[in-house]
C-alpha cells in the first residue's frame, strides 16, 4: 500500500525544490532590495544594512536609510508573506477540492473582503467619519478581513449536510455567494462618488504600497501560523487525492482536515487581501507549477508554493514599482503579466505531463 | 466691453511682474521657500508657474497639464494614487497637494522621511482657488508675488460676479462627464455644479450628489437648455455631430438650438488661477446660446 504517488522520472527530488524555492525567495527578495524609484548605491545600501543592525550608528534624517528602512524594507517582507499566504492557500484549495481550477477565492475570502472594503470605502464616512479609509489604513484592513472570514464562514455553513462538509456543495455555494458579493459590489460602484470609486479600484487591483511595519508585523503574524497549520495538513490531502472514502479508510480525519484547510486558507488569504487588496493569479498558478517541475506530494507542494508564490509577488512589485517610475502599476495587473507568459512556456515544456 | 480690457491689461501687467523675478532668480530658491516641490494637482502647478517657481519644481502629477512645460516635468502618477518611493527618488524638500492626494499611508511616510507636506481643502470654493496661491506661495517663497496674484484674481472675480449678477436668466445645465452607456453627469457637491453655479446657471440635476449615470427618460424630464463638456468628452465620442445624435439629447430643449458648450478639461474643473476667465467665457457662452 503506497498512498503517495512516486515521483515521475525527470521531475526534481522534494529536497531539490525546497532548496530551489528558498534559494529563488532569496534571490528575489535581494534583487528586490537593491531596486527602486529611489536611486541607492550597492556600497550605500551595505551602509545602511550596517546601521540598520546597529553596527554603525544610524545616522538623523538621511534619506537613504529612512527609504531604504522604512519604505522598501517592509515592503519587500510584505511581499514574502503576500505571496507566501496566497501561495499555500492555492496548493490547499486545490488538494482540498481535488480540481485543477480551484483557487482561495472559491471559498469567498477574497469576495468578502472586497465588499467589506466598499463598504468601507463608501459608506464608512456614516459610522468612522474622522477616520482614513483607504488602502492599507487601519478601519479598512480591519474591515476587509473580518468580511472575508464572514463570507467564507457562510459558505462553510452552507456546504454542512449530513454532519459533515460536501465540497461540491462547497463549490457550488461558493459561486453563488460570489456572484451575490460582486452584485453588491457593483452597487455599491453605482452609489459611490469619483473619489471613491477610485480608492474601490486601486484596492481591487492590488498594492503593496501601503506596507507599514505595523502592518507587515500583523500579516506576516497571520500568514506564520497559517503556513505552521497548513503544512501539517500535507499528508492527510496526499490520502485526500485518492478520494475521501479512501482517506477516511486510511484513518486520515477528514472532516477535520477539510475545516482546518478552510480556515487556514481564509486567515491567510484574508490577512494578505485585507492589507495588499486583490493580488490575482499567484494562488491558482503556483502550485500548478510546483506539480509540474516536483510531483503532486503536497509535502512538496504546499512549502514549495508557498514560496514560488513569494518569489512571483516579489518580481511582480520590483516592476511595480520602476517600470513607470516615480509612478506605480498596480501589482494585481503585473502579477498576471508576468506571471502567465512564464507559466504558459512552462506548461508547453512539461505538456506531456499534464 | 471697457471694463474687460482694463482688467485683461491688468492682468497682463501683474503676469509680467510675476514673471519678472524668476528671470533673475532662475536655480535658486527664495529666503525661506522649498529648493525642490513636487506639485500634486493641475491646479497648484499653475500656480507654481504664475508665480514664476517653476525652476524649483521637480515633479508633477497626471493632472497637470498646463502650462505645457508641465507635462515635460517628472511625472508622479496619479495624485490619489503616489508612490512614496517615486515621490522621494525626486529628492523634494517639499510637496504640495489637495486634500485629494493620497493614499494618506503613502504622505505619512513621504512625512516621515522629512518632506513637508502641504494639502489645500478641496471644496470647490473661490476661497479654494485663493488658498491654493497662499499656500504655494508660503512653499516657494514667494508670499509676495502670491500676494500680488491673490489680489489680481480676487479684481478679477469680483468683476465676473458682478457681471454674472447682472444676467436676468439662469439657463438650466447639465454637466456630462462622460458616455459610457447612459450618460455619466454632474449632481450636488460636484466642481461641474459649482461652476454652473458661478456661470449664472442652474444644474438641472439636483436629485444626486456626485457623477451618476442618468437614463434618457430621466434626461428628457430634467429639460436642460444647455449642455456642458469637455473638449475630450467629445473627441472620444467621435465630434460634435455625434455627440448630437445620441438619443438621450433628442428629447431636450439643448437639442432644437444645439446648445452644447465645451472647453478643455483641466480648465473647466481645474479650480486653478484660471477660473475666473473660465467662468467668464461659460457665462457668456451659457448666454448667448440660450438667449
Amino acid at each position: 500500500m503506497q498512498p503517495i504517488p512516486r515521483r515521475a522520472p525527470g521531475r526534481l527530488s522534494p529536497r531539490a525544490a525546497l532548496a530551489l524555492g528558498l534559494a529563488l525567495v532569496l534571490l528575489a527578495f535581494v534583487w528586490g532590495s537593491t531596486q527602486g524609484a529611489y536611486a541607492i548605491t550597492t556600497g550605500q545600501l551595505w551602509q545602511v544594512l550596517m546601521q540598520a543592525v546597529g553596527a554603525v550608528p544610524a545616522p538623523e534624517n538621511a534619506p537613504e536609510y529612512l527609504v531604504f528602512v522604512n519604505i522598501r524594507l517592509p515592503r519587500l517582507f510584505m511581499g514574502v508573506a503576500a505571496g507566501a499566504g496566497l501561495g499555500l492557500a492555492g496548493a490547499l484549495m486545490q488538494g482540498l477540492f481535488r480540481n485543477p481550477l480551484a483557487d482561495p477565492g472559491l471559498i469567498g475570502v477574497s469576495s468578502g473582503a472586497a465588499l467589506a472594503a466598499a463598504l468601507t470605502i463608501v459608506l464608512g464616512m456614516y459610522w468612522l467619519p474622522d477616520l482614513p479609509r483607504t488602502l492599507g489604513s487601519w478601519p479598512l484592513v480591519t474591515m476587509a478581513f473580518s468580511g472575508g472570514l464572514i463570507v467564507t464562514a457562510l459558505i462553510y455553513g452552507l456546504a454542512q449536510a449530513d454532519g459533515g462538509t460536501r465540497m461540491g456543495l462547497m463549490l457550488l455555494a461558493g459561486v453563488a455567494v460570489n456572484a451575490l458579493a460582486l452584485a453588491g459590489l457593483g452597487y455599491l460602484n453605482f452609489i459611490s462618488t469619483d473619489e471613491q470609486l477610485r480608492n474601490i479600484q486601486m484596492w481591487l487591483l492590488g498594492s503593496l504600497g501601503g506596507a507599514r511595519w505595523s502592518a507587515v508585523a500583523l500579516v506576516g503574524g497571520v500568514v506564520a501560523v497559517a503556513c505552521s497549520l497548513g503544512l501539517a495538513l500535507a499528508r492527510p490531502l496526499n490520502a485526500i487525492a485518492l478520494g475521501e472514502a479512501q482517506a477516511a479508510l486510511l484513518g486520515v480525519p477528514v472532516e477535520r482536515t477539510k475545516r482546518l484547510a478552510v480556515l487556514v486558507t481564509a486567515l491567510a488569504v484574508g490577512a494578505v487581501t485585507a492589507a495588499t487588496g486583490i493580488i490575482g493569479f499567484i494562488g491558482l498558478v503556483a502550485p500548478h507549477w510546483v506539480r509540474l517541475v516536483a510531483g503532486p506530494d503536497h509535502r512538496v507542494v504546499l512549502p514549495c508554493s508557498a514560496l514560488l508564490g513569494a518569489t512571483l509577488v516579489l518580481v511582480a512589485d520590483v516592476v511595480a514599482r520602476t517600470i513607470v517610475k516615480p509612478a506605480e502599476l498596480p501589482l494585481g495587473v503585473l502579477t498576471a503579466f508576468i506571471g502567465v507568459p512564464l507559466f504558459l512556456a512552462m506548461l508547453r515544456q512539461f505538456r506531456g505531463k499534464v | 466691453m471697457l471694463r474687460e480690457t482694463a482688467l485683461i491689461h491688468r492682468r497682463q501687467v501683474l503676469l509680467g511682474a510675476a514673471a519678472l523675478p524668476a528671470v533673475f532668480t532662475v536655480g535658486q530658491a527664495h529666503a525661506a521657500g522649498a529648493a525642490r516641490i513636487v506639485s500634486l494637482g493641475g491646479a497648484l502647478t499653475e500656480v507654481v508657474y504664475l508665480l514664476g517657481a517653476q525652476a524649483q519644481l521637480v515633479g508633477t502629477d497626471t493632472t497637470s497639464l498646463f502650462p505645457e512645460a508641465a507635462l515635460k516635468t517628472a511625472k508622479v502618477g496619479y495624485m490619489r494614487q503616489l508612490s512614496a518611493e517615486g515621490l522621494l527618488s525626486l529628492k523634494p524638500d517639499a510637496v504640495v497637494g489637495t486634500t485629494e492626494a493620497g493614499p494618506p499611508v503613502v504622505l505619512d511616510q513621504v512625512r516621515s522621511a522629512g518632506v513637508r507636506v502641504e494639502l489645500v481643502k478641496a471644496d470647490h470654493t473661490w476661497d479654494e482657488v485663493q488658498r491654493k496661491v497662499a499656500t504655494v506661495g508660503r512653499v516657494a517663497g514667494r508670499e509676495r508675488e502670491a500676494a500680488a496674484l491673490q489680489a489680481d484674481l480676487d479684481a478679477q472675480w469680483a468683476a465676473v460676479q458682478k457681471s454674472v449678477a447682472a444676467a436676468a436668466r439662469r439657463p438650466r445645465a447639465i454637466f456630462i462627464l462622460s458616455h459610457s452607456g447612459s450618460p455619466m453627469v454632474a449632481g450636488t457637491g460636484t466642481a461641474a455644479d459649482a461652476l454652473i453655479r458661478f456661470a449664472g446657471g442652474t444644474n438641472a440635476i439636483t436629485q444626486f450628489a456626485g457623477y451618476r449615470p442618468l437614463t434618457a427618460e430621466a434626461m428628457a424630464s430634467a429639460a436642460p437648455e444647455v449642455l456642458l463638456n469637455s473638449t475630450q468628452g467629445i473627441e472620444a465620442l467621435g465630434g460634435e455631430a455625434a455627440f448630437w445624435q445620441r438619443p438621450e439629447l433628442a428629447l431636450t430643449p439643448a437639442f432644437r438650438r444645439k446648445a452644447l458648450v465645451t472647453m478643455e478639461a483641466s480648465q473647466l474643473l481645474g479650480f486653478g488661477p484660471r477660473l475666473p476667465g473660465t467662468v467668464r467665457e461659460i457665462q457668456a457662452r451659457l448666454q448667448a446660446i440660450t438667449a
